[in-house]
């Protein structure tokens, strides 16, 4: 459904895709960062406030509709994307959003989530992973790291997290963008991109919570070491990255290897340039698979694939049948095949077919 | 059992009757639900009142031969007192031995049990548990058993037809019906002409069967000694187009009519399970229609993808049977929280748990009217027959949508499954539908404002300018819609929501009830036990029995009338298929009336004698 262009004066401030309800997140919470960039995005996209429906879960993130001027539903936990699949599919026309935490969307919500991905729904489902839950403070989430002590986990977990992107490159996603909650321009960028593919785009928002989970990300995100422990994906250009800009990822036989420029010979030709839409998952898988401390985290748009979109074939089926269809009318539904007449003033029936 | 030949002097000739019960039972595999079917088309095409009870085993494939593994398709037909499938069999078909096993203690005296003897081997009396052969050993005795060699002449009518074994095998069930169109002298064209349009491509099928059917039709006629041959005339009708349908093709129907005259889009997400599933596969067919069909990744997906269309304007209906029905539960108190239209549809099954999944029971009507977290009133429908459950769909969703409330439909696999002839209906004889849908700005608007009559709130869907507002599961403001924990407020909207869908009885017709005059029994029923209970009672006042019978499609909330009903009988008698369900209901809701129970749980619908002992009983009191 996406004909967006960037239009020449945009309909709306950022600020002004903003409800008049007062935001009730922490102070420092990152939340507060993905709804600047979701209204810097809008206003890019030149979105009308009517046109759009932000569907939630529960969880502190999933408070987000609330908080925006557009048509919004905060649902049940985990049910979110069910509930977008049957918006889309009453109003193709609508944009929606899902917002959801990482345990709305893994946990409880889990197959909903895959089966979304799978299905390929036009739609966009931001994921704010703070590898915890937030909303009932402070349990540990299907990503939390391994070993973290949480209040459920008081001698530190014993489970291993799903990574989202490999999840969602599993249920053969086409769109997966990874960004941090510190950057507002790159988040931005990504979700006008999001919104502008065809198909379901997942976007992980590595998202801090300031409360129960403060600084789990610091080691990617903060001033000192971002430049060195990102590494920002753009389609088409070389993978480098690190505070002199001297860093660069290539392949080596099956795996990736994190390489300096001008030792050892290595240019930028040696390096692997991003293709964000080649048809193959398995460079996406690698790029999302990158841990600290051997590799930095890719962020941007990891993978974006055109591909069949659900909700667009089953109105193309609907089409088709409609065309072909030998009934004109309920009525004459009603009236096919094997039926029977009982005539007035008789009680034989007549006629039959 | 005497040989026939002794018996033919007494029961030769033609007896004409006025319904009759026949039953076809086999092994899953000897396409006994075809034959009834067939059957069935063909009675309710030359007009005789029909009722039908398929009775499916739970195992697709048990072990053949043996009990577990009959199919049955009971079918009642005649001219007038068809109320539901029939207590017992007048004619009984069974293929094989267990066929026969599973049957015998329902048989009704000097019943007509046709057999195919070829398959009354050892070994198959062995996998059915006989010890000696029933049709030597007496047991049998004062039945007229018409044993023919079905296997055998089957693969003799056929035998140049070019079909292997295994296809020839299959012909069997026709070469029964064949038989039985004799019996009842009932034509055979209707039937012919399902083979040839159905294996146009395959016409040596179509004709093995053709050749199986007549065979078994000739072999009855020319045999010199038949039990009886029956005739029935058509039934006393209102004129019309009828048509045989099913409950499950009912309310689909009904829905697609119902999303329709409501100017609207039907959605339905649905998850497939015994037996609402044919819901959702005849919906599915019907996308030349608008009809948008989800077979979602669960019961739960089923729900939410509804409730989402119905946030963003659709029609929206979520179908199951009781498993399905526990999981929808959190999701319907959304509903119930948004106020926004939904049906959901419940056919009920035996249960708890996984339960008696191809039977049927009445056991969630409480949780239809009660089992959800917080206060959470919906309103509560039944449908009491298979045909009524077009107008049951098409009333559910004129209330949601116009009440703005999600509505429960109670079907049950008795009423699903069966089947009858429904007078079709044309659009234009429907009530109107008029969703309070808000498309223009309006300064008076809020998201929870509401209509003074209905309390429904207004419907204002996504992509509606300038009428932007957020809904949610949180309570909500009474008047600006936005989130509230106020004590006060949440008590008053607690109260709103159970107003309004108490005032749903505004709107809704008069409770009726049968035997003016009697003072003595009332009997009560609700849901698909309709055809026999108000069998039972007509039989009762024919007899000059002081009783009359009410029967509820609306359970929640109840006709206006309802207690002035009660209040003229000096006993009230609650029937249903469940412990007490109903009866608890109304003892709840309507505690100045004392009320007995007669109870059935045993996966079975009610039948007509057990009804009649309990009434005389109570009557004789
Ligand atoms: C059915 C159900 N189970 C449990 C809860 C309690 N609950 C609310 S939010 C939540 C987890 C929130 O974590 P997440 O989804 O990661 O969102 P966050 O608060 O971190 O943004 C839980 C367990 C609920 N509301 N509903
Ligand atoms: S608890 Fe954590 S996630 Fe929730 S609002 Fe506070 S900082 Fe944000
Ligand atoms: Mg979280």
């Amino acid at each position: 459904m996406s004909t967006i262009g960037t239009p020449a004066q945009p309909l709306f401030k950022p600020k002004e895709y903003a409800s008049s309800q007062e935001v009730k997140w922490c102070p420092g919470c990152g939340d507060y960062a993905v709804m600047n960039a979701v209204q810097r995005a809008f206003s890019e996209l030149g979105l009308k406030k009517e046109e759009v429906a932000i569907i939630s879960g529960i969880g502190c993130s999933s408070r987000f509709p609330y908080y925006m001027d557009t048509y919004g539903f905060h649902t049940i936990h985990g049910r979110p994307a069910a509930v977008a699949t049957g918006v889309k599919l009453a109003n193709r026309d609508l944009r929606v959003w899902v917002m959801a935490g990482d345990g709305d969307s893994l946990a409880i919500g889990g197959n909903h989530f895959i089966h979304a991905v799978r299905r390929n729904v036009d739609m966009n489902f931001i994921l704010f992973n703070n590898q915890i839950y937030g909303l009932t403070k402070g349990q540990y989430s299907p990503t939390t790291e391994r070993g973290t002590v949480t209040k459920s986990s008081p001698f530190g977990t014993v489970e291993n997290p799903f990574s989202v992107g490999e999840l969602v490159l599993g249920a053969q996603g086409r769109f997966f963008a990874r960004v941090p909650d510190t950057d507002v321009k790159l988040m931005a960028k990504v979700m006008v991109e999001a919104e502008k593919h065809q198909g379901l785009s997942v976007v992980e928002v590595l998202q801090n919570c300031v409360i129960f989970n403060d600084e789990v990300f610091d080691a990617i995100t903060s001033k000192e070491t971002r430049a060195d422990n990102q590494l920002i994906l753009e389609h088409g250009k070389p993978m480098r990255f690190g505070a002199n800009n001297d860093k660069g990822i290539r392949l080596r036989g099956l795996e990736l290897e994190v390489v300096t420029l001008g030792q050892n010979g290595i240019t930028e030709a040696d390096l692997l340039v991003h293709d964000a839409t080649c048809a193959s998952n398995v460079l996406h898988h690698l790029l999302a698979q990158m841990r600290l401390p051997d590799f930095p985290i890719a962020m941007g748009v990891i993978r974006s694939t055109a591909g069949p979109v659900f909700d667009a074939d089953l109105a193309a089926q609907m089409k088709a049948e409609q065309e072909r269809s030998k009934y004109a009318s309920l009525d004459a539904l009603f009236l096919s095949g094997n039926t029977f007449t009982i005539q007035p003033g008789t009680d034989k029936p007549d006629g039959t077919t | 059992m005497k040989p026939l030949e002794e018996m033919s002097g007494t029961m030769n000739g033609k007896e004409a009757m006025e319904s009759v019960v026949i039953k076809f039972a086999g092994d899953s595999g000897d396409g006994m639900q075809l034959a009834g079917t067939l059957f069935t088309d063909t009675v309710a095409v030359h007009g005789k009142e029909i009722a039908t009870f398929p009775d499916f085993p739970s195992e697709i494939r048990a072990p053949q031969g043996t009990v577990a593994g009959v199919s049955g398709f009971q079918v009642h037909f005649g001219s007038s007192g068809v109320h539901g499938p029939g207590d017992a069999p007048d004619v009984l078909v069974a293929m094989n031995p267990a066929a026969l096993k599973s049957n015998l203690k329902d048989l009704r005296p000097a019943c007509t049990i046709v057999v195919d003897r070829d398959s009354f081997g050892k070994r198959d009396l062995d996998k059915a548990g006989f010890a000696t052969d029933p049709l030597e050993d007496g047991t049998l005795d004062g039945h007229q058993v018409l044993a023919a060699p079905i296997t055998s002449m089957t693969k003799a009518a056929i035998a140049d037809a070019g079909l292997d074994n295994k296809t020839a095998d299959r012909c069997k069930n026709m070469f029964a019906l064949g038989m039985v169109y004799r019996l009842f002298d009932q034509p055979m064209d209707q039937t012919i002409g399902f083979f040839q349009h159905k294996f146009k491509k395959s016409p040596s099928i179509a004709e093995a069967n053709i050749r199986a059917l007549k065979a078994g039709h000739n072999y009855v006629l020319t045999m010199e000694a038949v039990p009886a041959t029956y005739t029935v005339q058509p039934a006393a009708r209102t004129p019309g187009t009828y048509r045989n349908i099913t409950g499950n093709q009912a309310l689909a129907w009904g829905l697609m009519a119902g999303a329709k005259k409501a100017g609207k889009d039907l959605f339905l997400g649905s998850y497939p399970i015994t037996p609402a599933t044919d819901i959702m596969q005849e919906l599915a067919k019907h996308k030349w229609a608008g009809v948008k069909v989800l077979q979602a990744e669960d019961e739960i997906a089923g729900i939410c993808s509804a409730i989402g269309a119905s946030f963003a304007g659709d029609v929206a209906v979520t179908t199951t049977s009781g498993p399905g029905m526990a999981l929808k539960t959190e999701a319907i108190g959304l509903a119930v929280m948004t106020e926004l239209p939904l049906v959901i549809v419940n056919v009920q099954r035996g249960g708890p748990s996984t339960g008696l999944p191809t039977k049927t029971e009445q056991s969630d009507l409480l949780q239809a009217v009660w089992g959800r977290n917080g206060e959470s009133p919906v309103v509560v429908l039944a449908a009491s027959t298979p045909a009524a459950c077009f107008d049951r769909a098409v009333e559910a969703i004129k209330i949601a949508t116009e009440h703005m409330t999600p509505v429960i439909l109670l079907s049950e696999s008795y009423v699903a499954n069966g089947a009858e002839p429904w007078k079709v209906k044309a659009l234009d004889e429907l009530p109107a539908i008029h969703p309070p849908v808000l498309t223009q700005p309006d300064p008076a608007w809020t998201p929870y404002g509401r209509d003074p009559a209905t309390l429904a709130r207004k419907w204002v869907v996504p992509g509606t300018p300038a009428l932007q507002h957020r809904i949610g599961g949180l309570e909500k403001d009474e008047c600006t819609g936005c989130v509230s924990h106020d004590p006060q407020n949440h008590e008053a909207m607690v109260a709103l929501r159970r107003q309004k869908v108490e005032r749903v009885a505004d709107f809704i017709p008069e409770q009726k009830f049968r035997g003016k005059g009697a003072k003595k029994l009332l009997v009560v029923g609700w849901g698909g036990q309709f055809g026999t209970l108000f069998g039972a009672v007509t039989e009762l006042r024919s007899e000059g029995k002081d009783i009359a019978v009410t029967h509820f499609n609306h359970i929640h909330p109840l006709p206006r009338n309802t207690a002035s009903i009660f209040a003229q009988f000096e006993q009230i008698v609650v029937c249903e298929l469940n412990s007490g369900q109903f009866a608890n209901y109304l003892r709840a809701v309507l505690p100045q009336f004392t009320y007995l129970q007669y109870n059935k749980v045993k996966g079975r619908p009610f039948k007509v004698s057990e009804l009649k002992e309990k009434f005389n009983e109570l009557l004789a009191q």
